[in-house]
């Protein structure tokens, strides 16, 4: 199982989450975080003073695949996320030792 | 004669003028950081308390009672004794009493304003004690000075609304609490920005509305100069928004919400002391040249390195003094046969005088509120600890926080 976890713009969320569902992806975690990479932050003036904001508002992703899934994962998520401007965000690939239902207790795979 | 109509308009402009002080809560809430919210509005809410019982026990008498030598009113009507509900000294036509609580709204609004210069580090008890011995020893003569039968007044200083009374005492006031209560921690390097302009927004709102009580209510009359006071306080307002955000367009690049708000209020001070002694293309100049000249005043503190959270000096102190010394330039006796005319109406004494005027509030409100700073300082300290700071007034402070979220 592998774990993927894409950070990307908040407004792409929705072309994201649908894509994903296109290709049978029926679950996911979603985070609203901060951070900043080569995507510089913003300025903010008030009264005349000036702050800049190094952290700026991201979605994180969260989702747990079979191995043999993941490729197929990270190339959607790269299409559905791409603008082609500095801060579209990063996505890691994780491996995952296991996973369990809650409810029924099911393991591996048949939980996810 | 106690006049129907009269007692009405100063009943509703009295609670017109109390809005404002909520108003002004809400203002400068929206300004500190989330985790000081409670701690400032508080500040503004708990001082209708504090300065009411002044005002009874003592504060409506030193400022209004018998006169001692032009400086102060006597004892004579300490616990209001004689303050009734027939007409006194100050109108004919509404109940003493009714003065007396329109005067103390003033009074309740002045050290309120002060809070913004130190928001976010000031302790509660030395808050407290400012709010008592600043409202008995500067607010109470300077009113007296102007208003209460003391020698600004008599000399002929035009102060209509509280220009001199209000904007430039608490001003000055802010300058020097500012700097000796010292920056706060992280000013000049880290972010420390308003949390919520919305709420900022809103208090404008509730000032500007306010202010109509402040201003048309201070004629003490529901008529023609009660309207002209209006017309003029709606026309400074509106024009020192537009002034401001045009300044900060051209010079930083972007027409701000909070610079919108700030313009308001600095055409709202401005207007103040020439309310009811200008006409309405006057007031537009007025707020005209208050919005470009507050808007640039806000670089003041970094560059004499005083950290006036809320820039209190700017708006009220800058806005206070220009509006004085506008009533000078603009004053009609067209507009008000009880006034007099200013520089622009052939007479230039005027001008002297309201100079007078503000250079006697600032050397007395500075000097004075220099010996209370220290005195508290001694007493209980003025400051919170570091720790303090860090975690937020309103945890550290009233144990409660603002959003739970």
């Amino acid at each position: 199982m592998k774990k993927i976890e894409a950070i990307i713009k908040p407004f792409k969320l929705d072309d994201v989450k649908e894509a994903l569902n296109e290709i049978g992806i029926h679950g996911m975690t979603v985070t609203e975080v901060k951070g900043y990479g080569r995507q510089k932050g913003h300025k903010e003036i008030y009264r005349g003073a000036e702050y800049v904001v190094d952290f700026i508002p991201k979605i994180k992703i969260e989702i747990v695949v079979e191995a043999a899934m993941a490729e197929n994962v990270v190339e959607t998520i790269i299409k559905a996320a791409n603008t082609g401007k500095l801060g579209d965000g990063k996505i890691f690939v994780i491996p995952i030792e296991g996973a369990v239902r809650v409810r029924t207790g099911e393991k591996g795979k048949d939980a996810i | 004669m106690i006049n129907s109509g009269d007692t009405a308009f100063m009943l509703v402009s009295t609670m017109l003028v109390m809005f404002m002080t909520p108003g002004l809560g809400l203002f400068y809430g929206g300004l500190v950081r989330s985790k000081n919210v409670l701690s400032i509005i508080l500040q503004s809410f708990i001082s209708l308390g504090i300065v009411s019982i002044i005002w009874v026990f003592y504060g409506y008498s030193l400022a209004f009672g018998p006169d001692i030598h032009g400086f102060i009113g006597n004892f004579d009507w300490a616990f209001l004794k004689g303050v009734g509900l027939t007409p006194g000294t100050y109108s004919d036509s509404i109940p003493h009493l009714l003065f007396c609580a329109f005067q103390l709204m003033f009074a309740i609004i002045t050290p309120a304003l002060i809070t913004g210069a130190y928001a976010e580090r000031m302790k509660f008890s030395a808050f407290i004690i400012f709010t008592v011995l600043w409202t008995t020893f500067v607010y109470l003569p300077v009113c007296h000075w102007v208003w209460g039968g003391g020698w600004l007044g008599k000399l002929g200083a035009l102060d209509f609304a509280g220009g001199t009374v209000i904007h430039i005492n608490s001003g000055a006031a802010a300058l020097v609490v500012a700097f000796m209560i010292g920056k706060r921690k992280g000013w000049g390097k880290d972010a420390i920005m308003p949390h919520n302009l919305t709420m900022t927004l809103l208090g404008a709102g509730i000032l500007w509305f306010g202010w109509f009580g402040f201003n048309a209510g201070s004629s003490l009359s529901a008529g023609g100069l009660a309207t002209m006071a209006l017309v003029t306080t709606q026309l400074s307002a509106g024009a020192a928004a537009v002034s401001w955000i045009a300044a900060e367009w051209i010079y930083h690049g972007k027409p701000t919400t909070l610079g919108a708000a700030s313009g308001a209020l600095a055409g709202l001070v401005a207007i103040t002391p020439a309310a009811g002694f200008v006409g309405p293309v006057s007031a537009i100049f007025i707020g005209l040249v208050a919005g470009i000249i507050c808007c640039f005043a806000m670089s003041l503190k970094n560059k004499f390195g005083y950290d006036d959270a809320l820039d209190v000096v700017a708006v009220h102190g800058i806005g206070g003094i220009w509006g004085a010394l506008a009533t000078g330039l603009f004053a009609s006796k067209l507009i008000n046969p009880a006034g007099f005319d200013g520089l622009f109406y052939g007479n230039p004494k005027q001008l002297l005088i309201q100079a007078i005027g503000v250079i006697a509030a600032i050397a007395y409100s500075t000097i004075v509120t220099i010996v209370i700073v220290k005195l508290i300082d001694y007493i209980v300290g003025l400051r919170i600890s570091e720790e303090e700071e860090m975690q937020g007034l309103d945890v550290s402070l009233h144990n409660e926080v603002g959003y739970t979220m």
